[in-house]
């Protein structure tokens, strides 16, 4: 099994395979399953990414706060009814990314991607990029097998949950994981998707984890959509041929060492940033009828 | 390495929002719950960290009472959870504590009926994946990520080597051992995590050898 990003694009590279083969070959190594049943887990996965697409797309949702909600909905018509100025795979994916992620908030049914605070991204750029793309429902599993891969070298190397790292290890781990799909998927090189990676990551550093009322919504749902948007552009860097400076494992590891530096207040804790703001206080007394500030 | 399947990254199929406040909440509830064998009457929780500041946005208090219903993370009846037990008539105590715990999302989850009560604390470490870093009072850290075969036995010499004798003879392999006890010579527990599903003739044998008090076997696959 690969330990990091480098052994990943070595392993791929020197056998000339994708980094969604290496994934899938290491996945039947490590769980002793055959190749059909993981790809039938990742199918079963696909589908469920699929009803969270088309449902926050097309329903009225609305969390349980009223915090969040229809904002898919409002950019699909905008797209549709005005000369929008980001292109249409850019916005269709922030769109896609802010469904899904309003559907979580709404405790729908959705796929952990690596965190349900961070579910929009993967799903939401993949159907996106298949509607330019095209690719079989097999490449987009695919996909999913490539953010994995990239998903697992972060959590062991680094963390992958707001509490722990805060945003940056989540809404930022998963912009990294797709990014490095995307490039895959539109046909770019294993190292190509090690450097989206890294580009992504680069401009996630430092992001706290700051929910308001520490609901997984405020402002979750739009990190979701800006998270998408810089694994897509990231990918398109990437895929133009430019290299980060800073290799991509040593990029995971200051987002690690940023991560432990990380005040507890900015760790899902709803105690700083955004939470903490006047508005922020308002809205949570109004909902819980306390502060969460105090002990 | 904490993470050791692309399923961990890419998963678990959950009700949201959150992975480690709901679904990660959820399989400790569940942990609990399977470990007890059966429905409580009573079920203690006690939420410290982030868990205790925000959990009743993230729903970690009716997941939590859901895994204790033996519900997966998917299971849409999750956010009826608490209806649901008092209609099954399971007694259920929320608590907050102040404590500092090592880790921001830490749960204690104590279950009781007339026979027996059980008491685990689980971690929720990130996209639902889950430590327990105690049972009943001794310390371990157990994933259950593969099935577990948990012994209760006296600490004394050879108590390792004889349940390793019995693994041996029925060609199942070990991944992880853990041992903890009380004191020197008090009781201890053993956790093994074996490859294969172990069945239940070979806890049988297990229970037989003496100075073994208990064997269960706990798996969560979801």
């Amino acid at each position: 099994m690969f330990r990091n990003v480098a052994e990943l694009v070595e392993l791929a590279e020197s056998q000339g395979k994708k980094i969604s083969q290496v994934m899938i070959e290491a996945e039947m190594e490590v769980s002793q399953r055959s190749r059909d049943e993981i790809m039938q887990q990742m199918y079963s996965n696909l589908d469920v990414m699929e009803k969270a697409v088309q449902r926050g797309l097309t329903e009225d949702i609305r969390s349980h706060s009223g915090l969040t909600g229809g904002d898919a909905k409002k950019l699909q018509e905008y797209m549709k009814n005005k000369p929008f100025l980001s292109g249409t795979t850019l916005l269709g994916a922030v769109s896609m990314s802010v469904a899904v992620n309003e559907v979580n908030a709404a405790m729908g049914t959705i796929v952990a991607t690596p965190t349900a605070g961070a579910c929009g991204i993967v799903p939401g750029t993949l159907f996106a990029v298949t509607e330019k793309l095209q690719p079989t429902r097999e490449e987009m599993v695919n996909y999913l097998f490539t953010a994995g891969a990239i998903g697992y070298c972060i959590a062991n190397n680094a963390f992958i949950s707001g509490a722990a790292g805060g945003c940056q290890a989540e809404v930022g781990s998963a912009t990294a994981m797709a990014a490095a799909a995307i490039v895959e998927m539109a046909g770019g090189t294993p190292e190509q998707s090690a450097q989206a990676v890294a580009i992504a990551l680069k401009n996630m550093l430092g992001l706290v984890c700051d929910p308001v009322a520490g609901l997984v919504e405020v402002p979750c749902v739009k990190r979701n959509a800006m998270g998408a948007a810089i694994a897509t552009v990231a990918a398109d860097m990437a895929l133009a041929g430019i290299k980060s400076v800073v290799p991509t494992d040593e990029v995971i590891e200051a987002m690690y060492r940023i991560g432990c530096a990380m005040p507890t207040a900015l760790k899902e804790t709803a105690q700083g940033g955004l939470a903490a703001t006047q508005t922020g206080r308002q809205i949570e007394a109004k909902i819980f009828g306390v502060r969460l500030d105090t002990p | 390495m904490k993470y050791k399947s692309v399923f961990d990254i890419i998963g678990p199929i959950m009700v949201g929002p959150s992975s480690s406040h709901t679904a990660g909440a959820a399989r400790i509830g569940r942990v609990a719950r399977r470990l007890f064998g059966r429905k409580p009457a009573l079920a203690q929780v006690t939420f410290y960290g982030s868990f205790a500041k925000t959990y009743q946005g993230h729903g970690s208090d009716v997941a939590t009472i859901a895994g204790i219903l033996d519900f997966e993370t998917s299971d849409l009846r999750l956010k009826d959870s608490l209806n649901i037990a008092q209609n099954e008539g399971m007694e259920v105590i929320l608590k907050t504590s102040n404590v500092l715990t090592e880790h921001p999302n830490t749960a204690r989850v104590r279950l009781s009926d007339e026979k027996e009560t059980i008491e685990i604390v689980g971690v929720s470490i990130g996209g639902g994946k889950i430590e327990v870093l105690e049972i009943n009072g001794f310390t371990c850290q157990l994933g259950f990520d593969s099935p577990t075969l948990l012994v209760l036995h006296e600490d004394r010499f050879g108590m390792i080597a004889a349940v390793a004798k019995v693994l041996t003879q029925h060609r199942i392999n070990v991944g992880l051992m853990e041992v903890s006890r009380h004191d020197r010579g008090s009781r201890a527990l053993m956790a093994v995590e074996t490859d294969a599903v172990v069945s239940r003739q070979v806890m049988e044998e297990i229970r037989k050898i003496p100075y073994i008090f208990d064997v269960s076997l706990l798996a969560l696959a979801d």
